[in-house]
Parts: C-alpha cells; sequence; structure tokens
C-alpha cells in the first residue's frame, strides 16, 4: 500500500494494526496456558497467570479502542482506512471475548484437575477441542496479518468442526450422566468449558470475516464458507 | 456482484434516493486550452435534483469541466471543447448555442464571493431584469424567494438596501447563490464555494446545498474530500484530465473500485 502523505498518519494505522497482532498473540498465549490446565499437566500458578493475562488484555482494548477513536478524530480516515479502523475495533473486542471465555476455562479446569472422574473426556475430546479453537485464532489473525481473504473462509470450515465438536461432547456426557449420577457435577463443569471454547471458535469466525470486510469491503458475517469462497473469487 | 449472492448486505443506500434521470449528459469531451489537452475522452451522466462532486488534485481538470457546462471558457479566446453536453435536448458546444439563455439556466457560483458593488436587493434583482421585465411587486417577491432559497431571507430582509460588499464572506457567497437561484436556473455549478469561508458559514452552505438539490441539479468541485463525501449523491474522480472513476458518493468513499481513487481518498497522493 502506498504512504499516506501524512506520515503520521501511517505510523498510527500501523500502530492500531500491530497493536492488534500484539493483542492476539498474548491471547493466544493465554490460551495456551489454558489448555496445559485442561490437559491436567499443568504446573502450580498457571491459573494465575491465566487471571494476569486476562487483565492486560482488558488494558490492550482500552487503549486500542482510544487509538482508534482518536484516529477517526484527527484523520477522518476514508475507504480502506476506514475499513480497516472500524475493523480494529470489532476485532478488539472479539479477542477480548476470547480472553474472558479463556479465563472461564482455565478457572474451571483448575477446578476439575481436583476430580478423576471424566478425566478421559478433558484429557482427550476437550484439550482436542480446545487445540482446534486455537488453531483457528492463529489462522484468523494470520489472516489478518497478511489481509488473506482466503484463509478467513477456512476459518469459518474450522468453526464447523469445533461446533461438531461441541455436539459430540455433548452426546457423550449425556451417556455417562445417565448411566452414573456421580459423573453430574464434573459433566456439567466439562459443559461449561466446552461452551467456552465453541464461543472462542465464533470469535475467531468473526475475525476472520473482518478481514474480508477490509480487504474486499464486504459484509460476509452470517454467510457460510462457501459463500465466503464465492465473494472472495470475484473480482 | 450477483444478484443470487446470499451475502447480507445493506437494504438501502445511505442517501435512501432512488436513481435519477440525467438532466445533462457529457459524451466525449475534449477540452484545450491552446495546444494544452486539458480534459481528455470524459463521458459522464449529472443527475437531475442530485448533488455532483467532482475531486481531485490541482490541474486534473475538474474546474474546467465545470466550466464548459456553461460555456464559461468561451469568454476566452483559444480555449474549445468538442464532444457533445446534452442539455435539455440540445447540445451546449454548438456554435448556435444562445450563452445568455444558457448561463441562466445554468448558474455559476464561484470560489471567492463576487458580490456587485450594489444593494442585496440589487445584486439578486440585476440578473432578473437581464431576461424578464417584472413589476416591482413581482419583482420584490422574486428576491424574497431568492434569498429564502439562499437561507438569507431571514437575515437580509430588514437590509435590502444596503451593500452587499458590507456582508460577511459567509454571506456574500449565500447572496451569491441566490443571485444564481433569482434567475431560475435548472442547473447550479459550485466551483469551490466555500473553500475562502470559515467552518461555520461552510456548514451553512453544506446544508443550502442539501435543500437546493430539491430544486435543482447541482453540481460542485471541491478540494475538502469530506464535503464530497456530505454533500453529494454523485463523485467523480479526476486526474491529469481524465475521469478516472464515476459512481454513487457511498461506495466511493467506501470501496472505490480504482486504487487510484482510493489512494486519492485516504490521503495517500503524490
Amino acid at each position: 500500500m502506498t504512504e499516506h502523505t501524512h506520515k503520521q498518519f501511517d505510523a498510527e494505522m500501523e500502530a492500531i494494526r500491530s497493536g492488534v497482532l500484539t493483542m492476539g498473540g498474548l491471547v493466544e498465549t493465554q490460551l495456551s496456558r489454558a489448555i496445559v490446565l485442561v490437559e491436567g499437566k499443568a504446573d502450580d500458578g498457571v491459573a494465575g497467570q491465566v487471571g494476569a493475562d486476562e487483565k492486560t488484555i482488558n488494558q490492550m482494548q482500552v487503549d486500542m479502542d482510544l487509538a482508534c477513536s482518536q484516529i477517526i478524530a484527527k484523520r477522518q480516515p476514508a475507504a480502506i482506512d476506514l475499513r480497516m479502523v472500524l475493523t480494529v475495533t470489532k476485532i478488539v473486542n472479539d479477542l477480548e471475548r476470547v480472553g474472558d471465555e479463556t479465563k472461564k476455562v482455565a478457572k474451571k479446569a483448575a477446578q476439575a484437575a481436583q476430580n478423576a472422574r471424566l478425566s478421559q473426556v478433558r484429557y482427550f475430546d476437550l484439550s482436542r477441542a480446545a487445540g482446534r479453537a486455537k488453531e483457528m485464532l492463529q489462522l484468523s489473525l494470520d489472516a489478518f496479518a497478511r489481509l488473506d481473504v482466503n484463509a478467513a473462509a477456512e476459518v469459518v470450515d474450522l468453526d464447523d468442526e469445533i461446533d461438531a465438536a461441541f455436539s459430540a461432547i455433548m452426546r457423550q456426557l449425556i451417556s455417562y450422566m445417565m448411566e452414573d449420577p456421580r459423573t453430574i457435577s464434573p459433566a456439567l463443569e466439562i459443559i461449561f468449558m466446552a461452551k467456552s471454547i465453541e464461543r472462542i471458535g465464533d470469535h475467531a469466525k468473526n475475525i476472520a470475516e473482518a478481514v474480508v470486510q477490509v480487504v474486499k469491503g464486504i459484509d460476509v458475517r452470517h454467510a457460510t464458507a462457501e459463500q465466503i469462497r464465492a465473494e472472495v473469487a470475484e473480482e | 456482484m450477483n444478484e443470487t449472492a446470499l451475502v447480507s448486505r445493506p437494504q438501502v443506500t445511505a442517501s435512501g434516493l432512488p436513481p435519477a434521470a440525467p438532466k445533462m449528459t457529457i459524451r466525449k469531451l475534449d477540452f484545450y486550452y491552446g495546444k494544452f489537452h486539458a480534459l481528455k475522452d470524459v463521458s459522464l451522466d449529472v443527475a437531475e435534483r442530485r448533488v455532483t462532486a467532482f475531486i481531485g488534485p490541482s490541474g486534473c481538470g475538474k474546474s474546467t469541466l465545470l466550466r464548459t457546462f456553461n460555456r464559461m471558457y468561451s469568454l476566452y479566446p483559444g480555449q474549445r471543447a468538442t464532444g457533445e453536453i446534452r442539455f435539455n435536448g440540445r447540445n451546449v458546444l454548438e456554435a448556435r448555442t444562445d450563452l445568455n439563455m444558457l448561463r441562466a439556466k445554468v448558474g455559476m457560483v464561484f470560489q471567492k464571493p463576487t458580490p456587485f458593488p450594489m444593494s442585496i436587493y440589487d445584486n439578486i434583482a440585476f440578473g432578473v431584469r437581464l431576461y424578464e421585465s417584472l413589476g416591482q411587486r413581482d419583482m420584490d417577491e422574486r428576491v424574497e424567494y431568492a434569498l429564502t432559497k439562499a437561507a438569507m431571507w431571514d437575515e437580509a430582509k430588514d437590509k435590502l438596501k444596503q451593500s452587499g460588499m458590507a456582508l460577511s464572506g459567509g454571506q456574500q457567497q449565500r447572496l451569491c447563490i441566490a443571485r444564481a437561484v433569482a434567475v431560475k436556473p435548472d442547473v447550479l455549478l459550485l466551483d469551490e464555494p466555500t473553500s475562502a469561508l470559515d467552518p461555520i458559514s461552510t456548514a451553512k452552505i453544506e446544508e443550502l446545498i442539501t435543500e437546493l438539490k430539491n430544486d435543482y441539479t447541482i453540481a460542485i468541485v471541491t478540494h475538502n474530500m469530506q464535503q464530497a463525501a456530505r454533500v453529494s449523491d454523485y463523485t467523480a474522480y479526476m486526474y491529469l484530465g481524465e475521469l478516472i472513476e464515476f459512481g454513487e458518493t457511498d461506495q466511493i468513499f467506501l470501496k472505490p473500485k480504482r486504487k487510484e481513487t482510493e489512494d486519492y481518498i485516504t490521503g495517500r497522493f503524490g
């Protein structure tokens, strides 16, 4: 992209762009920590670390929104710049929500670690779904970094996978609960975690859709992966 | 973009206006200042009772284009235009065009306010007298009509005998708009009408433009891109005498089709 005549404007746009990536990086790290907790392999202090990450992420959201407001007030961005600023505020919002969901997962995982029942669902199915959610998040942030609209369609595909995994975990847990009422309590914990992971997938999907909005100027929220591919293919 | 795509799109345009019929159709227009080729093969429609904005860097030909619409250039030797500007069924570029009638129908307001050194009343009546012989009462009505249209009747009604030169810059500019409106034109050409005005006067003129498009077809040249975005329904981006992109203002400022347009409106030019 050609540079702005106002070099300071370029610097401000670059600051919000790299701000998203920094914030995204921290959210990814936080999610990785939560996954270690879900897998039951965490050292003491990891749950506290996830909580501390969440506070930093909240502060980043506030700072980023301020930076975006200032650009709008000072520069009156148009076209690609306007789409970028609006998109950054949306992505920042999604990342903050991912931070919240991750904190919930970590908290529940730390509690569940005391209970050996259903540990195989946690260690295997749940941690695999969480891994997929992290992949989706990485992919959507990569798509943003490279402004790659094709990756966006891929993220939407992955979201269907996570939704399917969530349904599978639910079915499995219902069977356990019917067989043995003592599994109800740990099963509910797992359902909360699974729901949070499913929400993380949704936020990653929002980020990917926002990338299409920046690059193509079209709104692909509520579209299927095929529709997005068709739109993206059009010149 | 095909119609069957299921991606959700906004159902209304921001302006909410239906498409309008063209009031002026410009086809294959070329313009020369002596040997200098200032407009190259420009074709576009100026929509009736809409605002069409022309933007582009200095020297891109936007003012030159505006000046062809009422043959302003004919005042200067060595300047000529070829092609077609169809207006009310005639090509205004034809030699037999009655230039006085044309300029009554296609009024113009310039960058710097140009009131005549006479009273507010006479500033407006002057042009009307050239085309119509009205009685005193009819002329009074016409002056009130024009000043009302230009949103300055309330300010001016008690000082119609005062000199137009004594008004503030913003008022002088609205007086010039009133003067153009007084002869009941079809089209108003505004060549950077607010570039010499303060922000409040600018806002008043912009508000006025939005009012005036209920009755008139408006073409405006502006260096202020936000102004084009605010007041116009259609925007034309010009560069080096060529029309680079022409489309609905909402589309041009959100997602222009041409990279050159995007670079210009986002301040990436040069």
